[in-house]
């Protein structure tokens, strides 16, 4: 069964992603809230597999809440913490649970996180990801043996529009392609005319672009990722913007600019759609929606 | 190549010496002495505390290399003063540790850490060229090892925590991938990073890794 996702990718719609970042420890119930609250609104929920390497409630037991409570799920899927055989068996798992659509990620360097004296796995890498997921497609597994009974999957990566330098980037944007990426949620994008540029170039492969929406919540945060961010560039003009909005009044602003961004991308038709991220800040997803006009 | 070693704190030497309290150190003048963690000068530093704390240095030496077989002559050489010990205190890298733990059945204990196995690339300047994988592909990466130059090991290309040529884990460091390109694109071989690289084999040679050379 083809995944929901995978059709409305394939519908030509203007597809809209978010996601769901689990917390530290058991007590769901903001997640489970956040679930409900958007899974009618999207077409789809990521969950974030201990994002920025901190350790907390894992991708595919939010997946399994997104699927319960009807939601179309994206398991992402690091290699950081995980070899082969564990990465295998949790594919197998969430295909027999219903999810059906893994977004696949390098992750992020251990000493980033809160567990800063831990092993990094790292014994496939994103690319080498994909293309064994195709390969238990064929049914067989990473290690070439068969299996008894197949998966299927959409499978999807990441790609940051403003690398610098750029072409290395793009070159692995192209082997992604190539082991079998079929849509890419990018890294958070806020100027559209270098987007656009980016556009252009991945316009010539057969693969779905979403674009990344990243809530700004200040001034601050927005120069702090101009910064700290890796591959995150927010015009000046837009830092300005967010510095003058009223006192209290910045992340009605960013909600603001986050719904023009994706109101433009989608009248101009820029891309396939977009992944919102509104990180720890779920609950104002549909407001983003709103001043989208979606 | 150098093996790198860095000192230990002392309160942790002594706590391992716990209960041991007459001690003959062993130093090493290759790669230890270059490296600043034990040669004539920090073995003699190392007495002096040890004598502080209430240890009794039967005797302390510094050793051409310690991790050859000539380890051997130099602890005969010293029979007394080594048989007087109850411990036996080694600053030099791990490889030295074990040299001596071959001739001897008393406590051996490592005065040092050992970081890696190094290539100076400037003086002063030691780098890990190296992780002794057992499938070496620096033929397609411009001479540049991707295992050990990039910090997450990877072989398809740059993660998405590069940043301005830089690595992720400290912007100090140049992102292997920016490296690789730069050398393959100057070499007009770009082509070789668009190359899919399988998952490695982590077990070229099995754990505990020997070979036999007759
Ligand atoms: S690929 Fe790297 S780690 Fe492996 S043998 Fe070559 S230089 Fe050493
Ligand atoms: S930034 Fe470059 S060197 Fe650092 S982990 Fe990522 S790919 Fe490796």
């Amino acid at each position: 069964m083809v995944s929901d996702l995978k059709k409305a990718l394939g519908n030509n719609k203007f597809v809209i992603t978010s996601e769901i970042g689990p917390p530290k420890g058991t007590a769901l119930e903001k997640m489970y809230q956040h679930i409900e609250m958007l899974k009618g609104k999207v077409d789809a929920l990521n969950v974030t597999d201990h994002q920025s390497s901190v350790m907390r409630y894992p991708s595919i037991g939010g997946c399994l809440a997104v699927r319960e409570r009807g939601g179309e799920a994206v398991l992402q899927m690091t290699c950081r913490d995980r070899n082969r055989i564990a990465l295998q068996a949790e594919l197998l798992l969430a295909y027999s649970r219903g999810i059906k659509n893994v977004l696949c990620l390098t992750g992020d360097a251990v000493p980033v996180g809160d567990h800063g004296e831990a092993r990094g796995i790292f014994d496939l890498d994103s690319v080498q990801l994909l293309h064994g997921i195709r390969q238990m497609e064929e049914g067989y597994d990473f290690g070439g043996n068969e299996l008894q009974g197949a998966v299927e999957f959409c499978a999807g990566a990441t790609v940051t529009p403003e690398a610098e330098p750029l072409e290395p980037q793009l070159i692995k944007f192209e082997k992604k392609i190539d082991a079998g990426a079929e849509f890419f949620q990018t890294q958070a994008i806020y100027d559209l005319e270098r987007f656009a540029g980016f556009m252009e170039h991945a316009r010539q492969f057969p693969v779905k672009i979403l674009a990344g929406i990243v809530l700004l919540s200040s001034a601050r945060m927005a120069r702090f990722m101009n910064e700290n961010v890796p591959g995150i560039f927010v015009p000046r003009e837009l830092i300005d913007e967010m510095a003058a909005a009223p006192k209290g009044k910045a992340l009605e602003k960013g909600i603001e600019i986050a719904g023009r961004t994706i109101k433009a991308l989608k009248e101009e038709a820029l891309c396939d759609g977009v992944h919102i991220m509104a990180i720890n800040r779920e609950e104002v997803v549909p407001e983003i929606l709103a001043a989208a006009g979606l | 190549m150098k093996s790198l070693t860095r000192q230990k704190r002392f309160e942790e030497v002594k706590r391992m010496s716990d209960g041991l309290d007459r001690v003959f150190i062993i130093g090493c003048g290759t790669c230890a002495t270059m490296a600043k963690t034990g040669g004539v000068e920090e073995v003699g530093a190392m007495k002096a505390r040890l004598q502080e704390a209430g240890k009794l240095v039967t005797g302390a030496v510094v050793i051409p290399t310690a991790c050859d077989e000539m380890t051997a002559v130099l602890l005969e050489e010293n029979k007394k003063a080594v048989e007087d010990a109850r411990c036996i205190i080694v600053m030099a890298c791990a490889l030295g540790v074990q040299q001596v733990n071959l001739y001897l059945s008393k406590p051996v204990l490592p005065a040092l850490d050992t970081l890696f196995i190094g290539m100076e690339k400037s003086p002063g300047y030691f780098f890990e060229a190296c992780d002794q994988c057992g499938q070496c592909i620096l033929g397609e990466t411009a001479g540049i090892c991707p295992l050990t130059a990039c910090h997450k090991g990877l072989l398809n290309g740059p993660c998405g925590g590069t940043d301005k040529g830089k690595c992720e884990v400290d912007p100090e460091k140049d992102c292997a991938f920016t490296l690789i390109y730069e050398r393959l694109r100057e070499q007009g071989r770009l082509d070789l990073m668009r190359r899919y690289h399988p998952p490695r084999n982590h077990q070229v040679l099995p754990r505990p890794r020997e070979v036999r050379i007759s």
